[in-house]
Parts: structure tokens; C-alpha cells; sequence
């Protein structure tokens, strides 16, 4: 399924990178989020792992865009 | 004045470092760019050294020194420094102070360290152009961005009055250097690709290096800068005793042997014969991993992270090669990056909690793991991809394959080593 129109992405690769950079950047901005509009500790740390964990799945999606060239190339 | 002669002697053994991670690169890469491995190091050194001193040093500023400031919900953000530009008042602050004339030093050589790591990921393919282009652009953005975080007072400094959590906790650079240099050689090995012959058929082939002895020499020289580095960091940036320099000394060791005998031993394991060139990323890793709390934890607490660190890096040369197909012919991701986090992460762990609970400690480092990836990552990787469109990284299919001494340097490393056909006729 593409989600992203070909037009913009003309490669569906080059969709995994921008959509993984996205992820790891919104994962950093709900660990700063969480350590100014959250108060108690539990919170505070409930919230930055869930940042860390939005930025894992967007490095794994770049990860994964550019194993499949690779993995082709000789 | 004993102090500043003691962190001057510090901050001048820090090429070493350099040097030795130089030496390693160029080591485990092919004969044929063994020149231009050496050469782009040396390079990476000049061009970070100038445009850091001219453009870098305005945003990395140090403590107490001008800033830009963000309020958000009544508390100030220090995100980015703001000194003039070509180290216009240097000599007029020694006058003063020499705290700013030995921390522009220190950022100057640390700045260069952290570039040379990107350098043995693209080993054998990544361009002499190239690399100067994004060498200035680390040097003039990306690093002094975090360096002002870390030791420039920045937000991340002053978590501890900003949100009553505890100090971020990275006494020897372990994430300005170790971690940046780290994800800007993984963005590298990403943009780069593998090198001709690396992948067939989706199988991994092994490309050796050439040079193991040069390879371990490295890591001897790279003890004496990391502790060099450890212990000048540490006082300057972390106000750490002079006499912490000893500690850190045998902290800086214990780290390296741990690392070196983990990865030796784990690769006895798998592969029934110890990987010299695995040990020695082990030991390297075992020193990326102690530096961050080189000062604090005690010595046996050190042994466990670079024991730890050591055997990591054995597993993650493996996933990264294997799995996720990135050819990092020195193993510099592993190293600097997957090490340097674990370091960071056992700051959090092992550290002695002062000024709050452990979880506190855990959390302050947690949010600066997250800000290396989710802030510094996705910039680094920007400005590698936009770099790219201008100046091509990876040279052509036949400089892969002639080798980039000849490709851009027109003579090899080892010209001796050519075999001529008469050589063999008998006499």
C-alpha cells in the first residue's frame, strides 16, 4: 500500500526515509515535551522511553530503506 | 598555574587519540587506499581545526560566556552560543582567564576526534572532496550545536536548576565525541553503500584489512589520548579534582583491558580463534564506553561497562555486517556509537546518584541519549544528504576498484609491494 503519493516520493523508498526521519525527530520532541510539560518523575520517564521508542522504529524505517539497495547491490 | 599546566599537558596529548584512531582505520581497510586513508585524517584535522577556531567556537562558546536564550513556561533554554566569530576576542580573554583559551583548545582537537570517526566507515570509497566538505560542515554546526549543550552550559548542563533532575553525566565526551562521531558514520555508511564486492548474492564476503600491527599500535596510542582526554574534559568542563586525573588513569585502563579481553574472549567462542581485529575494536570500545564516567565510577564498576562494552561490539559488528547490511570496514559504529551510548546508559546505572534517586540519574541520561537521536541524528543525515546532491561522496566504480590511492592520489601507499614479472625469471 502506498501511502505516499508517487509524485512526491517517486521512489516508495525514499517514503521510509522521510517517514523514519519524521519518526526520530517526533521522538525527540516528545522527550522534550514530556521533560518541560511534565512534572512527576514517572511520568516524565514513561513519556521520554516512548520518545526513545518513536525513535527506534524511525531509525529502523531508515534502516530499513537503505538494506534494500544494499542488500541488491554488487 | 599547576592546574592549567597540568590540563595544557592533558589537552596536548589528545592527537594521540587521533592518531591512533587514524591508524586503526587505515589498518583495517585495503592496501590500495591506505595513503588516502591517512591523508583524509590528516585533512579532517585541518579543516575542523580552522573552521572550528573561525566559525564552530561562536556557537560552542563556554561557560558563563554570551548565549541564545529561549524561554519556554518560565524557564530559560540555552540552545546555542554566541561568541564572535573568527575567536575575535581569544587573546583578550587569556588576559583574563585562561579557562576559555584551554576549552577552545580542548574543542578544537575534540572536534577533529569526532570527525575522524565517519572517516574508517567510508574507507575505501568515500571521496578526499567530499570528506573536507563534510568535515567543515561538522565542524562549523553540528558538533559545536551539542558541544554548547554538553560543555558550553547549555540545556542539558542545567537540567538540575531548570527541572530539579541530577547532572547529565559525560565527564570524557563519551556523547559530544564518541556518540556524533558515531551517527555521522552511520549516516556516511548509509549514503555510501557497500564497497564493490562486499555483498554477493546477499551474502557478506570478508575484506580484511591490511595492516593488523598498525591496527593494535593504534589502540596503544589511543590509551595514552583517550586518558588525556578523559582527564582534560573532566576538570575543565565537570570541575573535576586534579588529583581525579589518577582515577580516571586507571579508570581509562581498566576499561580498555576489560573491552579487549571481552571481545577476545567472545570471539574465541564464536569463531574457536580470538579476532585480532575485533579485540582491538574491543578495546577501543571498552575505552568509548569508560569515558563517559570515567571520573565518578570506581574501578570495578568500570571493569563491568567495558566488559560489557566489549562484548556488545563483538555482536553489533555481526548485526550491522550481517543483518542490516552496512559495510564499516573499521567498525566505527559499533565502536563510537553502540559503545558511547552503553556508556552513557551506565553513567545512569552504576554512577553514584548525589543529588536525587537513581531513577532521577537515569532519566537525565535518558533524555540526552534521546535528544543524539531524535535531534542530532536527523541533522547530521540532513546535512550528509544535502552535501551529497552537491558534492558526489562515493567515488566512481573504478576508483572502488583501483583503490583511492591511485584513484585520487595517482601513487599507492606501498609502491614496493608491486610485483614485477622479472622478479620471479631465474637469474
Amino acid at each position: 500500500m502506498r501511502v505516499i503519493p508517487d509524485r512526491i516520493f517517486p521512489d516508495s523508498g525514499e517514503a521510509l526515509n522521510f517517514i523514519g526521519s519524521i519518526l526520530m525527530l517526533s521522538g525527540g520532541g516528545i522527550a522534550l515535551a514530556a521533560l518541560v510539560l511534565l512534572a512527576s518523575l514517572a511520568q516524565r520517564f514513561t513519556f521520554i522511553s516512548a520518545g526513545l521508542l518513536v525513535e527506534l522504529l524511525g531509525l529502523a524505517l531508515i534502516a530499513r530503506h537503505y538494506r534494500i539497495p544494499q542488500k541488491g547491490r554488487r | 598555574v599547576t592546574l592549567v599546566i597540568l590540563v595544557l599537558l592533558c589537552i596536548l596529548l589528545m592527537p594521540l587519540a587521533a592518531a591512533g584512531l587514524a591508524l586503526i582505520q587505515q589498518g583495517l581497510g585495503r592496501s590500495r587506499s591506505a595513503a588516502h586513508a591517512m591523508l583524509a585524517a590528516l585533512c579532517t584535522l585541518s579543516v575542523t581545526a580552522i573552521i572550528f577556531v573561525m566559525i564552530g567556537s561562536a556557537f560552542a562558546a563556554y561557560s558563563g560566556a554570551q548565549a541564545h536564550i529561549v524561554s519556554i513556561r518560565g524557564v530559560s533554554w540555552d540552545w546555542l552560543g554566541s561568541q564572535p566569530f573568527f575567536a575575535r576576542k581569544f587573546a583578550a580573554s587569556l588576559a583574563t582567564s585562561p579557562f576559555n583559551g584551554l576549552a577552545l583548545l580542548l574543542e578544537m582537537f575534540a572536534v577533529g576526534i569526532a570527525a575522524i570517526i565517519p572517516l574508517s566507515t567510508g574507507t575505501d570509497r568515500w571521496r578526499l572532496a567530499a570528506i573536507c566538505a563534510f568535515s567543515a560542515l561538522f565542524a562549523a554546526i553540528l558538533f559545536p550545536l551539542f558541544a554548547h549543550w554538553v560543555w558550553g552550559f547549555g540545556w542539558l548542563t542545567q537540567l538540575s536548576p531548570n527541572f530539579g533532575l541530577p547532572a547529565f553525566i559525560d565527564n570524557g565526551g563519551a556523547s559530544v565525541i564518541q556518540v556524533m562521531g558515531g551517527l555521522a558514520a552511520l549516516s556516511v555508511a548509509w549514503i555510501l553503500g557497500p564497497r564493490q564486492g562486499k555483498y554477493t548474492g546477499g551474502v557478506a564476503t570478508a575484506i580484511p584489512g591490511h595492516n593488523i600491527v598498525q591496527v593494535l599500535f593504534g589502540c596503544l596510542l589511543s590509551l595514552v589520548g583517550f586518558i588525556a582526554l578523559d582527564s582534560a574534559a573532566s576538570i575543565l568542563f565537570r570541575g573535576a579534582d586534579p588529583l581525579t586525573v589518577i582515577l580516571i588513569a586507571v579508570n581509562a585502563t581498566l576499561a580498555a583491558a576489560s573491552g579487549c579481553l571481552a571481545a577476545l574472549l567472545t570471539t574465541r567462542l564464536r569463531y574457536r580463534k580470538p579476532d585480532a581485529s575485533l579485540t582491538a575494536n574491543g578495546w577501543i570500545a571498552g575505552l568509548v564506553a569508560g569515558s563517559a564516567s570515567c571520573a565518578v565510577l570506581s574501578p570495578a564498576r568500570t571493569v563491568f561497562v567495558g566488559f560489557v562494552a566489549g562484548v556488545l561490539v563483538a555482536f553489533l559488528v555481526e548485526l550491522l555486517e550481517l543483518k542490516l547490511y552496512i559495510d564499516d570496514p573499521a567498525g566505527a559504529i559499533s565502536v563510537h556509537l553502540g559503545a558511547g551510548l552503553w556508556g552513557l546508559l551506565a553513567a545512569g546505572l552504576l554512577a553514584p546518584a548525589q543529588a536525587g534517586s537513581r531513577g532521577a540519574l537515569l532519566l537525565t541520561q535518558l533524555i540526552a541519549i534521546a535528544t543524539l537521536l531524535g535531534i542530532m541524528f536527523p541533522l547530521i543525515h540532513l546535512g550528509n544528504l544535502l552535501l551529497n546532491r552537491f558534492i558526489r561522496y562515493r567515488v566512481d566504480a573504478d576508483g572502488d576498484w583501483q583503490g583511492m590511492d591511485i584513484r585520487e592520489l595517482g601513487a599507492g601507499a606501498y609502491p614496493e609491494f608491486v610485483m614485477h614479472a622479472d622478479e620471479f625469471v631465474p637469474r
